[in-house]
């Protein structure tokens, strides 16, 4: 079955590398072509799938982290023992091919009609369906209010920095703050999340995406802060990750 | 190891199911709980996909490939509730 797509299954695709963006020392946007691509919804992600010498597969999924519209990308976050991300991260170059498939997911999904106000959380790479949902948003001319919530270990490691700078974002940096910083500067708690996200009675919609214990904590969080819980739309990613 | 939750196995849930499966509704078999299978816990990196209630962290599901097939136990299941196509 290898390659051929199953009666309605997912078919594997060609991914060609068409730009590699550092973004962070440990941490890459890769830009795709994949032929036969029919468009992507803000927040669907792909699953990569890479096959080595000896026969030997694997796969993982990444957050799309361009907008409905635009090609494929997917930003990608080294970790030291990961059987993916090294050859995202480090070997792949421009003009290199891997399978993918995709997009994927109805779950984490944002449309212009799903409303807000969005309240946005991201633990470091998590931040990347935020991006594809943030550009979209801004892309439909959408009025609806979006403020991003980011955590992320050091300024250093803040993804997409530069595009963020023009949305309403604030920022934690949970392990070294530069001399004179006035954000955030721990773990997402209750508290802090009383103080950024928008009041409950405004009927917010919530993506949050990280680290299974990020997830953990903003969920409960905005659950106790009186969101309803069908309007706090969640993506763990485990273990790794920093934020 | 921490679990994932249902996104991360949405594509091998399309390939099995053949449609978009993470706004599927699950009906935990023990706890009755209710939600979409996005939302569940999910352990991977074992030998099969285990997929667990958020409730009541009992198995709901076990996904098992072997040899370019995939095995699939809904035991822990009382209700699997396609979404409808949008």
């Amino acid at each position: 079955m290898a390659g051929a797509a199953v009666l309605g299954g997912l078919t594997w695709r060609v991914a060609t590398v068409t730009a590699v963006v550092d973004e962070t020392p440990r941490v890459r946007t890769l830009e795709l072509e994949v032929a036969g691509w029919q468009g992507h919804l803000a927040g669907q992600h792909v699953d990569v799938r890479l096959t080595a010498e000896d026969g030997y597969r694997a796969e993982r999924a990444y957050s799309l982290a361009s907008a409905p519209g635009e090609p494929p990308a997917i930003t990608v976050e080294r970790l030291e023992d990961g059987e993916v991300s090294p050859y995202l991260t480090e070997t792949v170059r421009r003009g290199d091919a891997f399978e993918l498939r995709g997009p994927i997911g109805g779950y984490f999904v944002w449309r212009p009609v799903d409303g807000g106000p969005l309240f946005l959380a991201a633990g470091g790479s998590g931040v990347a369906p935020m991006r594809s949902i943030l550009r979209h948003r801004r892309n439909t001319m959408s009025d609806v209010r979006a403020r991003l919530f980011y955590s992320s270990r050091t300024l250093e490691d803040v993804i997409y920095r530069t595009e963020l700078d023009g949305e309403e974002v604030v920022h934690s940096l949970t392990r070294a703050q530069p001399p004179g910083w006035t954000g955030y500067a721990r773990r997402v708690d209750v508290d802090l999340l009383r103080e950024v996200a928008w009041p409950a009675e405004d009927g917010p919609l919530a993506f949050v995406c990280g680290p299974t214990s990020f997830v953990e904590s903003v969920a409960a969080g905005l659950v106790e802060l009186g969101y309803a819980s069908g309007r706090i739309k969640t993506e763990r990613f485990g273990g790794t990750g920093g934020s | 190891m921490e679990p994932v939750d249902g996104n991360a196995i949405g594509g091998m849930l399309y390939d099995v199911f053949g449609c978009e499966m993470t706004m599927a509704q699950a009906e935990c078999g023990r706890c009755g709980a209710r939600g979409p299978l996005a939302e569940c816990e999910v352990y991977l990196g074992g030998p099969g996909i285990v997929v667990r209630c958020r409730g009541c962290h009992d198995i709901m599901m076990l996904l098992v490939e072997v040899r370019e097939m995939i095995c699939v136990d809904l035991g822990g299941l009382s209700e699997l509730e396609r979404p409808a196509r949008r």
